[in-house]
């Protein structure tokens, strides 16, 4: 498909919104229309054949959709029964759809943010993660931002139960595109965990375009998982970007367990001095998956902390992609960031990508990166077999003890032991 | 038992067993030793079923089952054991998740009904005595930031829940003290009996002082050049290898 010519029209006709939000969209379409979509020639774009998923018969549309509350209940996950829900209806938040356990917690729409007492945050933040993403894709989730929501957890508040944000898409008819965008600020000494999941209704692919931008304030702490477990046919671009913008904590967990062509963006933004941040990802991956994880930590200042583990697991035809850049700005004296980056390959055909990236502009830090691809220890599972495990067996025990550093950065308990429960049985189906 | 005719293996290009025969019966401790180099732990490993060695000759007979032909794990479900010389460490794999699985499938394949829960831990209970291992070390993974002396036990603790035909023990006595070299032969006297057999690798008459062997074979180069009884080891710790190499060199001339 001609994706300007496609979104041009769609941009037209729908219902920008007034303001600074407004422009800030017509901003960025005006960017899209520029740049299109990546090509593969774009470096950030080399295992990512982004532009080739935009087919003919991608639907995009702004209005509501026919998926209800009851819809929701079958993709709720074991562990975040009282969460705080929110759920975006093919990249549009539903209000409606809100379910809120922790009543302190602020959850409304992009537009509505902009206009009332949070329009200088909205106006400072909405869009940080664009300078890292200098693209046509990023922009065009931007042109349609007012479709997005808002989340606040206030001063001193610590959240009982965890948000979790349900992307669900309508896939009844076709290829359905969404865009959801997500602008979250953590304030001052506040808890929270967020939690993001994707599914599909219908038979037909998605194609998901998501940009979610996190603020964590001085003394916040503040946990992010994102579990991708769809259907072969669901295709998946994201960015998020979480910054502190205060002395903080910050947790992520990317899991990837199935879906199309998957590319994840998750920037650590690290603005204040003595900042911690951790990145854990697993990608297990079967059939023809490609998954793509891009990770930036940028360092601004001294005396911050980051440590990254991902781990990938690929079988049959996958491909997974590791790209980790460090940035350590040259006033960022005696900052600590490490990095590292496990592959197993088990099929095949499979295939590994790894690539680390420091730039190191400082000159009293500690920095270390690692990266590793390779079949399982040869050792290890003769000591296995020589017990009498099967061989099928030993590699599915070796591999889920692969997995489990990663697994168990999972902290909602129920969550985690879900994820365990899936990640053991496709490994002994595969394997 | 065991029966092995002219058995000849080699690793990549080189020639490690170049022929060896042995028979062990039910109820029969053989040691093999001899000088580093020998083939001794090719041999344990060769019996095993590790990959790394290609048998070029000869054939192993198990219990009426031709040995060579068999995977790693049937060789094990058919009752074979290796304790080996250098446990492998495994993070992420608990030591008692391993164990119950090995000792599950096994008694799958020979037809029983799995262990319960319970049934387990009290014959887990039962056998930690057995080798003086300690619940704490079985809630860790598989040998991770075990000691040398805890792996072995770890290996016997093995043997004694999968009840072997039988076991070898490829140098379990390297990089032991005394204490736990008097527990391992204890585990290994005490698991003896009328039906299972031992094939004892190692390097020192030491461990023979508390398992006592009904049969000693000294291997030197790739062949077992000399049988005796238990007096065979006494004979080497005192003399050295260098008599047993004199003799095979100079009937060589």
């Amino acid at each position: 498909m001609d994706a300007k010519i496609y979104f041009k029209e769609k941009f037209e006709n729908s219902n920008i919104a007034s303001g600074e939000l407004g422009s800030f969209q017509q901003k960025n379409w005006n960017t899209f229309y520029t740049l299109g979509l990546p090509e593969l020639k774009h470096e950030e774009w080399k295992y990512t054949k982004i532009k080739n998923l935009f087919k003919d018969d991608l639907i995009y549309t702004l209005d509501k959709s026919s998926i209800e509350s009851n819809d929701i209940q079958q993709f709720v996950l074991p562990g975040t029964e009282n969460a705080n829900r929110i759920v975006f209806v093919n990249g549009i938040f539903q209000q409606a759809m809100t379910n809120l356990t922790d009543s302190v917690l602020v959850v409304e729409s992009l537009e509505e943010a902009s206009k009332n007492e949070n329009k200088s945050f909205v106006e400072t933040h909405l869009g940080c993660s664009h300078p890292y993403h200098q693209d046509g894709i990023n922009a065009l989730n931007a042109s349609f931002a007012n479709g997005g929501v808002f989340i606040k957890v206030n001063k001193n508040t610590v959240l009982n139960n965890p948000i979790v944000i349900y992307h669900i898409a309508d896939c009844q008819s076709g290829l359905r595109f969404s865009q959801p965008r997500i602008l979250v600020n953590i304030e001052e000494s506040a808890e929270a965990t967020l939690l993001e999941t994707y599914h599909n209704i219908g038979n037909h692919e998605s194609l998901t375009n998501e940009v979610n931008e996190i603020c964590v304030e001085k003394d916040a702490r503040f946990r992010y998982i994102k579990l991708q477990n769809e259907a072969k046919g669901a295709n998946h671009t994201g960015t998020t970007q979480i910054q502190q913008l205060g002395k903080s904590f910050t947790h992520s967990v990317t899991i990837t367990l199935d879906g199309g062509v998957v590319r994840n963006n998750l920037n650590m933004i690290m603005k204040a001095e003595f900042g911690e941040s951790h990145l854990y990802g697993l990608y297990l991956l079967d059939g023809d998956t490609q998954a793509d994880n891009h990770t930036i930590v940028d360092n601004a200042l001294p005396n911050c902390y980051s440590n990254e583990l991902y781990k990938g697991i690929m079988d049959g035809k996958s491909s997974g992609t590791f790209n980790g850049k460090i940035f350590v700005r040259k006033d960022a004296q005696k900052t600590n960031a490490y990095q590292s980056n496990k592959n197993i390959l088990i099929g095949e055909q499979a295939s590994a990508n790894t690539k680390p990236q420091l730039e190191i502009f400082a000159d009293d830090v500690k920095c270390s990166h690692g990266c590793t691809i390779g079949k399982l220890d040869e050792d290890a599972l003769f000591y296995l077999r020589a017990r009498g495990i099967s061989e099928k067996n030993a590699q599915a025990m070796l591999l889920h003890a692969f997995a489990l550093d990663i697994l168990q950065q999972v902290e909602i308990e129920g969550l985690k032991n879900h994820i365990d429960q899936l990640i053991s049985e496709r490994l002994s189906f595969n394997s | 038992m065991l029966s092995i005719n002219n058995l000849q293996a080699r690793i990549e290009e080189k020639e490690i067993l170049k022929g060896i025969n042995l028979d062990i019966k039910p109820g029969e401790i053989h040691a093999i030793m001899g000088p580093n180099g020998s083939g001794k732990s090719t041999l344990a490993s060769v019996l095993a079923g590790r990959a790394d060695y290609e048998v070029t000759g000869g054939s192993v007979d198990f219990l009426g089952k031709d040995l060579l032909d068999m995977s790693p794990e049937d060789r094990a479900k058919e009752g074979l054991f290796l304790a080996f010389q250098y446990p492998v460490e495994i993070p992420g794999v608990s030591t008692t998740n391993f164990i119950k699985t090995a000792v599950n499938e096994k008694r799958k394949y020979n037809g029983q009904e799995p262990l319960d829960a319970a049934q387990f831990l009290r014959t887990m209970k039962e056998k930690m005595k057995l080798v003086e291992i300690d619940q704490s070390l079985l809630s860790r993974s598989l040998n991770e930031g075990f000691s040398g002396g805890e792996k072995k036990r770890n290996e016997i603790f093995q043997m004694a829940m999968l009840e072997p035909k039988l076991a070898i023990l490829d140098e379990t006595d390297s990089g032991l003290d005394i204490d736990a070299l008097r527990i391992v032969a204890n585990g290994v006297n005490t698991l003896r009996s009328k039906d299972n057999a031992f094939l004892i690798v190692t390097h020192y008459q030491r461990l023979l002082d508390y398992i006592v062997p009904d049969f000693v074979h000294v291997l030197y180069n790739g062949r077992i050049v000399k049988s005796g009884t238990k007096e065979l080891a006494f004979e080497l710790e005192e003399k050295g290898y260098d008599f047993i190499k004199a003799e095979v060199n100079e009937a060589a001339l």
